[in-house]
């Protein structure tokens, strides 16, 4: 089943894309941010930049990143679409 | 005239210029382009759109002024409003787009065979659309009487002629082109001010890295620590671990916001404007580099703020301000009633302290501070006049953006799929034009008599987008076989949740007096606070729609066929209606 596969290779994509997406933001950001303060990144606590700033640069990053690999997978898995511009 | 008046003028009118030029040039002629801009759009353009479309006069006026006053405890909104983006672009967006339709309401439908369905779904949106929109009004009516010094009504006045001569003439094809440009006003005036003002004070011109550097004075003292110190000197938290209301509340809190903003329609339905869903991916990134553009100097904004704000008022330790020397921002401000000074003991100086006994400044309105953030830095006259452009275009943006949301699911939903089904395209563009029409007229109605819930009700936009729209879609996509009835008795479920905790809590449709749990954070659920509670909405939303879908049997199998085709990319096509 081609379709199958494809749509467990992009769960398992999505899977580890959120794992990291919670870790940054829930995790660094909230939970552990008062062990994560007793490191400091120049004048930043590290939790409050978790929270105030590395969350949202690793979101863009997710973001570009999952788009890649989906395009890699598209065309595996030959499910591009047709439509291209 | 004075300067600074010229300029403003000059930006205000220069900007609405530019938007009408570009509405003339992309005015829209079929339903294909009032909905859904032909699927012609790029995804960058789309990005730059969407960045528009979501950061709101919230974003630009309102959000750096809670970071300032809320410290660490702001960040719920930092996170809440770009995480979000991440689930959009692997949970919903590319689905939804493959499925080809124009509005949410019509995958609802479409999803789950059911008219019920569809009616609920715009009937959510309508109610949180509406509400986001008269929030947008004021943002306009506050941003002409302080700048330009108009009637507050004459300002709404003006800002509702313009939305409607661009959004009812261009649809979505006009109001895409448009919020390209509002966008790049308004990032140019948002990060103008915060460039000099981070040169100032660290000397370093990038505001995020500003930051977190050494203050320029030579002290040698990092920014952040100095502000930890001055604001616990006057008996404030610490700005850098200020948590609101704990752990678990901020939790909550930011999980409601990500999911909230995933569910919100008028930014799910700019991805049915993309070519192909290998775009729609990559819009949600542009869009949200576009987005962090912003949200990454808004901390910046908030910290550098609040440390200026407090130095003038109290220049050195123990020092304080003769209320006689008061600089012209702090008057300015003072007689908009924003910004209140009471002096209790008689000296003559300004008291600035956490202990409201000895306070005198009664009032300090957060939604200053990015207003009042270049005449505090004493920055010239032209980079105020942006900031009141900047903040227009991100109101009037947002407006039509929901707008939109508005008059296609009256048009295309209720009209078109449940009403009147024989509409030719002719007439649902002119319905559509005519609803775009009365809800503005509706809305400029609420920006200038504001119900007394108008405050209450954006957490109900996003608590009903969060506990409603957003469960049903994800589990559309993801559980094949979930039907109709299991979708519908969830919805209801977790919007039945919310809205009793919210009114539970601040009154029902937000009347004061008819709390019947009182709004004492004591009697808060774990100590989550009302705003943060959408996400427990979502939960019994999923839980209600799992449980009921294992008794009432799986979606029929043409259906889980829908399901299996829009899971994968190929033959998207342009989005349209059968």
């Amino acid at each position: 089943m081609k379709k199958a596969g494809y749509w467990q290779e992009n769960i398992r994509l999505i899977l580890i894309c959120l794992v990291i997406w919670f870790i940054v933001s829930f995790g660094f950001g909230i939970l552990l941010v008062e062990p994560l303060n007793e490191i400091r990144l120049g004048g930043y606590k590290l939790g409050f930049w978790f929270a105030q700033q590395g969350s949202i640069y690793t979101f863009v990053a997710l973001i570009f990143w999952y788009t890649y690999k989906m395009n890699q997978l598209d065309k595996k898995y030959d499910l591009e679409d047709e439509q291209e511009d | 005239m004075d300067e600074l008046r010229l300029y403003t003028y000059i930006a205000v009118f220069g900007s609405f210029a530019l938007y009408f030029a570009i509405a003339w040039w992309a005015r829209a002629g079929s339903t294909d382009e009032f909905y859904a801009a032909g699927g012609h759009v790029g995804p960058v353009q789309n990005g730059m759109a969407i960045g528009a479309d979501w950061m709101s006069a919230a974003s630009f006026i309102s959000m750096a002024g809670l970071i300032a006053f809320l410290g660490y405890g702001g960040s719920v909104f930092l996170m809440g409003w770009t995480g979000g983006y991440v689930l959009l672009a692997m949970l919903l967006a590319p689905y939804m787009r493959k499925h080809g339709k124009f509005t949410v309401p019509e995958f609802i439908s479409d999803r789950y065979y059911s008219k019920t369905a569809r009616v609920v779904a715009v009937i959510c949106l309508i109610i949180a659309s509406l509400t986001y929109i008269i929030g947008q009004m004021k943002g306009v009516g506050v941003a002409f009487s302080r700048f330009l010094e108009v009637d507050y009504g004459l300002g709404l006045a003006i800002g509702m002629v313009v939305v409607w001569v661009y959004a009812v003439m261009g649809g979505m094809k006009g109001i895409t082109y448009t919020q390209i440009a509002q966008y790049c006003v308004l990032i140019f005036a948002y990060t103008v001010p915060a460039i000099f003002i981070s040169l100032q004070l660290t000397g370093n011109p990038i505001p995020q890295l500003g930051l977190g550097s050494t203050l320029a004075d030579g002290s040698g003292v990092y920014l952040l620590d100095k502000l930890d110190m001055i604001v616990t000197d006057l008996g404030f938290r610490e700005y850098t671990t200020d948590n609101m209301g704990g752990s678990l509340n901020m939790f909550a809190y930011t999980l409601s916001l990500m999911i909230g903003t995933a569910g919100l329609p008028h930014v799910i339905m700019r991805f049915f404007t993309v070519p192909s869903v290998k775009a729609a991916r990559a819009s949600a990134g542009y869009a949200l580099v576009f987005i962090a553009l912003l949200y990454t100097v808004a901390p910046a904004v908030g910290a550098m703020a609040r440390l200026n704000f407090t130095q003038t008022v109290e220049p050195a330790s123990g020092q304080q301000l003769e209320y006689e020397q008061r600089p012209q921002w702090f008057k300015d401000w003072e007689a908009t009633g924003l910004l209140e000074f009471e002096d209790k003991n008689q000296d003559g100086k300004i008291q600035y302290s956490a202990d409201q006994k000895n306070n005198e400044m009664v009032n300090v309105d957060r939604d200053i501070m990015v207003l009042a953030n270049p005449a505090i830095a004493n920055l010239p006259n032209w980079v105020i006049a942006l900031v009141a452009a900047g903040g227009l275009a991100a109101a009037l943006s947002t407006a039509a953006g929901l707008l939109l949301a508005i008059s296609s699911s009256v048009s295309h939903d209720l009209m078109k799929g449940v009403l009147t089904p024989n509409l030719t395209e002719k007439q649902e563009l002119l319905a559509g034009r005519i609803v775009m029409t009365v809800s503005i007229i509706i809305s400029g109605y609420l920006g200038l008599n504001p119900p007394g819930f108008a405050a209450g009700t954006v957490a109900l936009a996003f608590g009903l987008a969060a506990s409603s729209i957003f469960p049903a879609l994800m589990m559309g996509i993801f559980i094949k076989k979930m039907s109709g009835t299991a979708a519908v008795s969830g919805m209801i479920a977790g919007i039945g949740v919310t809205m009793l905790y919210v009114f539970q809590h601040k009154g029902i449709m937000f009347i004061p007096g008819t709390e019947f749990l009182g709004s004492l954070p004591e009697n808060w659920f774990f100590g989550i606070s009302p705003n943060a509670f959408g996400a427990v909405g979502a939960l019994v939303n999923f839980t209600v729609a799992v449980i009921v879908c294992k008794f009432t049997g799986p979606a029929p199998k043409e259906i889980q066929e829908l399901v299996e085709n829009f899971r994968i990319p190929k033959g998207a096509g342009a989005a349209h209606h059968h």
